[in-house]
């Protein structure tokens, strides 16, 4: 148990060593660097040589990776190239409000995503199921700047309920950031509960299908009893891990609602940094991004793990 | 003789197959809209361009922001364009450019993750450890960082976007060769001194290609998805190209007066993105396979 726990954390280290050498390797072989682009035109001779002294870019490739990882470990990662300022410095602030986004979303997403999932389950096929089933549909597949700009549309100019677009200074507290961002959540949380509740539901169904339930129906068990009993600890056990990803990969769309809501978390800092060629910081975001996944998915197997009792055995025996 | 009959017969069985997958899928209700819906829209990106009433990129500033009349059905945006038009035109790149990216992401994706179930050992383990490094790194990062160093050309999109929609497909693939690869009919293969890559193409894929063509299927949409919301961010397709995503973000801006230039749009690419995935979900159900237990990685 104890050795699985380590070797899952190693393999989460390996990936993420993989991804700094990716991410490394990927922005050193594209074209220009990032004296060409922060000089323009000006990048030749002496200016070009003393910018590469100063970014410290005359050392050969390995040696730089090497140092830049040893210091990112320790959190430091170095200078950002537009506002020259400590990366670490402009990510703070920006890491904190998309945790506030995120997990928002989340706490309102899970509880909601759970009922709609066991109702549609257990009313299979019926009204119940077919509406929510038809919205849920809608909810997942459709982009998050589509459901975001909508909900700009409806609430904030027809309705006039909310602030439509956020504008907040990046280091604002988190009382005065409540009201901003309550469409930004919901328009995140909307797609998470789409995609987790159809996880849910054909994770209830297929239970509901075993044989030791159809057996506890056959012994007189009562419905809710053995509903609560023994088809939910077993359904959501393996929706945990789908769950998991699912949050990782919504990361993406999380990037685009704070666009569409002028947001200022990491995604706006991904847009920022990119459109100019920070090369640094996309590193910096790079590397953080994936430990966010890398630690989701890493929760999400020892939760696995510890709550299946079945699981433990299984892998010691073998 | 004997041979050439046998090959006749599997392969009009494969076109009975097909056709019989079709009718099931639009046996169901959501098969058939998703079906009708996506013909739908493959046939107006065929005639689009000659049954649009006006030029896409005719700029008039004294038709700036009209509402929908009889000429201007959709109304025209703040330049003057007519949106119906652009509207009819904008799913084209989107659909070229997603549906040859999928096709890119299939085979790669499937080839590779073949490969490395039956390969197994070190091989396998490297290949695996590479592609969950990709997948770790968020596809709006990677896709922006490429398309803002090496330009936003068809050329370069096809690739990227077949690239990095095909790693969660090498999973998928690699995990279906695990399937069968204990098999009997493999081990008599193997008895019997058939080359691996004959393996590949006589044994495995038969057997694992379902998984793989509802994976391919089911990633069209999002990679549809990815794609538009490139073309949002401004990272995607270049004006004055008429595209859903680029259009949105142009027109949101003015929504609280014009807010027909925001929905037209809306409307091509919502109904596109679902018309492909209750497709994939109807082709799914069609071949046995239960898609909602998975996630979107």
């Amino acid at each position: 148990m104890l050795f699985l726990i380590i070797k899952r954390i190693l393999l989460g280290f390996i990936t993420l060593f993989i991804v700094s050498i990716i991410t490394f390797v990927g922005t050193e072989v594209l074209p220009g660097d990032a004296c060409t682009t922060y000089l323009e035109r000006q990048a030749f001779g002496e200016q070009l040589e003393a910018c590469y002294r100063r970014l410290g870019l005359n050392v050969p490739a390995y040696e730089r990776y090497v140092s830049w990882a040893l210091n990112a470990i320790q959190g430091d990662f170095g200078y950002s190239l537009s506002g020259e300022m400590p990366i670490k410095d402009v990510l703070g602030p920006r890491i904190k409000n998309s945790l506030v986004l995120a997990s928002a979303a989340i706490f309102i997403g899970i509880p909601i995503a759970l009922i709609l999932g066991i109702i549609t389950a257990l009313w299979r096929d019926k009204l119940p199921d077919v509406a929510i089933s038809t919205v849920t549909i809608f909810a997942m597949t459709i982009p998050e700047f589509i459901s975001a700009t909508l909900l700009i549309l409806i609430i904030a100019i027809w309705l006039e309920w909310l602030p439509g677009i956020v504008i907040v200074p990046t280091d604002v507290s988190f009382l005065e950031l409540l009201p901003n961002i309550i469409l930004p959540v919901v328009a995140i949380a909307m797609i998470m509960t789409a995609h987790m509740a159809r996880m849910v539901r054909s994770s209830v169904i297929q239970v509901m299908a075993s044989e030791y339930v159809q057996m506890a129906i056959l012994k007189g068990v009562p419905y809710w009893k053995m509903v609560f009993k023994h088809v939910l600890p077993n359904a959501l056990l393996p929706a945990i891990n789908v769950v998991a990803l699912t949050i990782a990969w919504l990361l993406g769309g999380v990037v685009v609602t704070e666009v569409v809501f002028n947001y200022p978390g990491l995604g706006r800092l991904v847009i920022e940094s990119i459109s100019n060629r920070d090369l640094p910081t996309v590193q910096a975001l790079a590397i953080i991004l994936a430990s966010i996944y890398v630690s989701i998915n890493l929760l999400a197997d020892l939760l696995t793990l510890m709550l299946n009792p079945r699981l433990k055995t299984l892998q010691i025996r073998k | 003789m004997k041979v050439d009959n046998i090959y006749k017969e599997e392969k009009k069985s494969a076109f009975v197959k097909l056709s019989e997958i079709i009718i099931t899928m639009a046996s169901r209700p959501s098969g058939l809209i998703g079906l009708s819906i996506l013909v739908f829209h493959i046939i107006l990106a065929f005639i689009s361009p000659y049954i649009a009433p006006h030029d896409f990129k005719a700029i008039d500033p004294t038709l700036m922001l009209q509402a929908p009349s009889a000429e201007y059905w959709f109304g025209t945006d703040d330049l003057g364009r007519d949106v119906f038009t652009r509207t009819i035109l904008g799913g084209r790149t989107a659909l070229t450019i997603t549906f040859f990216g999928s096709l890119i992401a299939l085979l790669w994706g499937g080839l590779l993750g073949i490969f490395c179930g039956l390969v197994g050992g070190k091989i396998d383990d490297v290949v695996m450890r590479i592609v969950d490094a990709f997948l770790s790194i968020p596809w709006i990062l990677a896709m922006l960082l490429i398309v803002s160093l090496l330009g936003t050309s068809t050329e370069v999109l096809i690739p990227a976007l077949g690239f990095f929609y095909g790693k969660g497909i090498v999973r998928v693939a690699r995990a279906a060769t695990h399937d069968v690869i204990a098999k009997d009919f493999i081990v008599s293969a193997r008895a019997r001194g058939h080359s691996n890559f004959s393996i590949i193409w006589n044994e495995i894929i038969p057997n694992v290609r379902d998984a793989i063509l509802v994976e391919g299927a089911m990633r069209w949409s999002w990679m549809l998805l990815g794609f538009s919301s490139l073309s949002f961010l401004g990272f995607g397709v270049s004006p004055p190209t008429p595209d859903w995503g680029l259009m949105i973000s142009n027109a949101r801006g003015l929504m609280s007066f014009a807010y027909w230039a925001v929905i037209a749009p809306i409307v091509g690419l919502s109904s596109l993105i679902i018309g492909i995935n209750l497709t994939a979900d109807a082709f799914a159900k069609a071949l046995g396979i239960d898609r909602s237990t998975k996630a979107p990685v």
